[in-house]
């Protein structure tokens, strides 16, 4: 081995990592470099403990371990991880961040660090730094950890669901290419269901699925929950607009949508029934791994969710930002680990390991070859972009994600698609519920 | 204070009368006071303390790891208007009212088939435990596929028996999917009262029979005059425990339907985790738990005062 400096390590394991190989002694030696150079140096002796949510996806996690332990050698930080599942993330958050005890790093769902943005280190430089050097910030990720001109935490990514549809089906139908608007889409699931190769999407307590196709007709149609200011504007013509779009639309769906949660569409696309749905990517990567489902794998593809009548893209994906919370007694080193998270020879890595199921929120990271290597996972990698926040245009925070938790849009779609309540009355109760979560 | 009591314990003479100390200690109501503080103090810590926080927080808007201040009675009277909240009563009530008739009726039914000499006995009265002893996760998650819109085994077998054409719509429709989940409640429920029910049956004793069948009585009559009263007091027990589980029922509901289709199996419990934790409105939801005890407290008092009686206690009439 030649002698090395600083400089050559660093373009060469930025090379190295673009490819998505660098091996671990060579990230190691990154790590060394990088911490030289970093403009946070971490607290002596510093421990940190992060939490996260659970993985899906072995390889993501690998990707991650192997960041963790680079980091932790090189700047001498005792780095330990612990998971948690994606409905515990969040209790336990809000009672570190409360009680001052536990993890110094928390990474979890939709806005989390607004929930208690007094008790969080702020993260401007980090932000500046990664946002200056990757192409600048996508506008959702953005809004999402941000309080004013504070950023309370990093967007590390998005999980993002988009139309899984197959082929053949759509091709016979009469659907070259998948529906770009909303009159067409319908047209594709009428055409879709008379040919007995129906569309489905949920409409039981689905926190994902259901959610995320309700919004997306909602705000395409420019109907919000609540407006800027948080006021309750969800009766208005807009909703009663998509609420129509969606009773007809769901006339189309394959039966039993009324029952169905975050898995069921995946059984069903994936037994064959089913030939379009809304989902993350989860559905190919199943159909990928198991031999039995190769027509599946081969005849699926993924589509951006059609535009609606407001003219842009109305995605509802899921964020998943990091925070460091302030009792932190080692703030340096947490904002070297985010910042280190980030870089590309380790970023590079774990959006590949992650194979479409994470999306970057840097837009840098389009040129990633996790997007290219597949070109069905290719729409993906504009989640972050195409997203508005779950707040929609009002703030994000605990009330915001709060309406998500407790179904308020879902419930009020299956109101009308499942027949159970006329437009009216489904739009009354759910103000009547949103004005109970945005009570002063 | 003490210390006098003790200055004045070391300086007594031995003509003296016992002081209030010495009676005291070998006062055996004292003695009993102190061998009931361990489980006191379990009760005051795990239950009486839990409870009497829960309904203190439902006068509170406290968030999960945030503490509120006292609001009042602002989280009911928000519940008193929502018509969700209403309906997860209707649904609760509706479940708890249905599924334990039939719980009782075919666990009763059970029990006295049971209690007849057949054969394989034993066998036959383990496999009736089944049910109860599967933890309520798994039973839940089997029900749930059992009754998938998709994969459904009895829409497949319906459907392949040409009876059906399309799939069975169990957990997507408002009434079938309240049927469906208070059918799996009364599947996973049957044993437990049904086997509580056949231990009552054997400590009736035969002579009573064997008298009533020389007297001439009919199987109905025997029924009615002698096992029937015999069991009341067991039935009252094991009753009361059925109403209290089915009430506060989370798991099935939880696996099965999450509450949906929109709300329609929503009970008061499911509602109280999905707005306390998911959505982190910890006061309402407390205040939703809060309302189901006036439920549970009038099925307790049915049978606390049930036991109370001595005819529920011995079948006679002599109160």
């Amino acid at each position: 081995m030649t002698t090395i400096d600083r400089r050559t390590l660093l373009k060469g394991g930025t090379a190295l990592a673009a490819a998505g190989m660098l091996s671990g002694e060579a990230l190691l030696d990154y790590a060394r470099a990088w911490a030289q150079t970093s403009p946070w140096k971490p607290e002596k002796g510093a421990k940190l403990t992060v939490m996260r949510w659970k993985r899906f996806v072995p390889a993501e996690d690998e990707a991650f371990m192997k960041m963790v332990e680079a980091f932790g050698k090189a700047n001498g930080v005792e780095v330990n991880v612990f998971s948690e599942s994606f409905e515990d993330l969040q209790p336990k958050a809000s009672v570190s961040a409360n009680t001052g005890q536990g993890p110094d790093i928390a990474w979890g769902l939709h806005s989390l660090p607004q929930l208690f943005p007094d008790k969080v280190i702020e993260m401007n430089d980090v932000a500046d730094y990664l946002g200056k050097k990757y192409g600048g910030w996508t506008s959702a990720a953005e809004i999402t950890v941000k309080s004013g001109n504070k950023w309370l935490g990093i967007p590390v990514a998005s999980i993002g669901g988009y139309m899984n549809y197959r082929k053949s089906s759509s091709e016979k139908a009469g659907f070259k290419e998948f529906p770009k608007d909303f009159p067409t889409f319908l047209e594709y699931c009428k055409a879709m269901k008379k040919n007995n190769t129906p569309a489905g999407f949920a409409l039981g307590h689905a926190s994902g699925d259901g959610n995320a196709w309700t919004h997306w007709i909602l705000w395409g149609h420019g109907g919000y929950l609540v407006d800027k200011d948080d006021k309750v504007i969800i009766n208005s013509a807009e909703t009663a607009k998509a609420l129509e779009y969606a009773k007809q639309l769901s006339e189309t769906f394959i039966p039993g949508c009324g029952s169905w949660n975050d898995s069921s569409n995946n059984k069903a696309f994936l037994s064959g029934e089913l030939h379009c749905t809304n989902n993350g990517i989860s559905i190919y990567v199943a159909a990928l791994g198991d031999p039995t489902k190769k027509e599946i794998a081969e005849d699926m593809d993924h589509a951006y969710w059609p535009v609606g009548p407001v003219g842009k893209p109305t995605e509802l994906q899921l964020h998943v930002p990091i925070l460091a919370f302030k009792y932190s007694k080692n703030p340096q080193a947490a904002k070297a680990f985010i910042a280190f998270m980030l870089e590309k020879p380790n970023f590079d890595p774990w959006l590949m390991g992650a194979k479409g199921y994470l999306t970057h929120c840097l837009n840098a990271y389009d040129a990633n070859p996790v997007w290219t290597e597949d070109p069905k996972r290719k729409v993906f990698s504009q989640a972050s972009q195409r997203s508005l926040p779950a707040s929609g245009i009002g703030k994000p925070g605990e009330r915001a994600a709060a309406a998500i938790a407790d179904f308020l849009v879902v419930d009020m779609f299956a109101n009308v698609c499942l027949g159970r309540e006329d437009i009216k009355g489904a739009i009354s109760i759910c103000e009547r519920q949103a004005k109970r979560l945005y009570r002063a | 204070m003490t210390a006098a009591t003790l200055d004045r314990t070391q300086a007594k003479s031995p003509a003296r009368h016992a002081t209030a100390w010495e009676r005291l200690k070998v006062n055996r109501d004292w003695l009993g006071l102190w061998f009931m503080l361990p489980a006191a103090g379990f009760l005051i810590f795990f239950l009486a303390y839990p409870l009497g926080l829960g309904v203190w927080i439902s006068f509170t808007d406290t968030r999960i790891g945030r503490s509120g201040t006292f609001i009042g009675i602002e989280n009911y009277q928000w519940l008193a208007d929502d018509s969700i909240f209403w309906l997860s009563v209707f649904n609760t009530i509706l479940y708890t009212f249905v599924a334990s008739v039939f719980k009782f009726a075919i666990g009763l039914y059970l029990a006295i088939l049971l209690n007849e000499n057949l054969p394989f006995k034993a066998l036959l009265r383990a496999a009736v435990l089944i049910p109860f002893i599967v933890p309520t996760v798994l039973s839940a998650l089997a029900f749930w596929w059992i009754f998938d819109s998709q994969f459904s085994i009895i829409s497949w077998s319906l459907r392949q028996l040409g009876l059906i054409t399309q799939n069975i719509n169990f957990l997507g429709d408002a009434n079938m999917a309240r049927g469906s989940v208070i059918f799996a409640n009364i599947w996973r429920g049957i044993p437990f009262v049904a086997i509580t029910l056949l231990a009552g049956l054997q400590t009736v004793s035969p002579s009573l029979y064997e008298a009533a069948t020389i007297d001439g009585a009919t199987r109905w009559q025997m029924f009615r005059s002698i096992t029937f009263p015999l069991l009341t007091p067991i039935i009252a027990v094991v009753m009361t425990f059925s109403v209290l589980f089915t009430f506060t029922d989370f798991q099935l509901i939880w696996a099965m339907t999450r509450g949906g289709p929109v709300n329609a199996t929503h009970l008061m419990a499911t509602l109280s985790y999905q707005r306390a934790i998911l959505s982190g409105f910890l006061g309402e939801g407390a205040a939703i738990s809060t309302a189901m005890i006036p439920f549970l407290l009038a099925a307790i008092m049915v049978s606390w005062f049930g036991l109370q009686r001595r005819k529920w206690q011995q079948g006679e009439s002599n109160d």
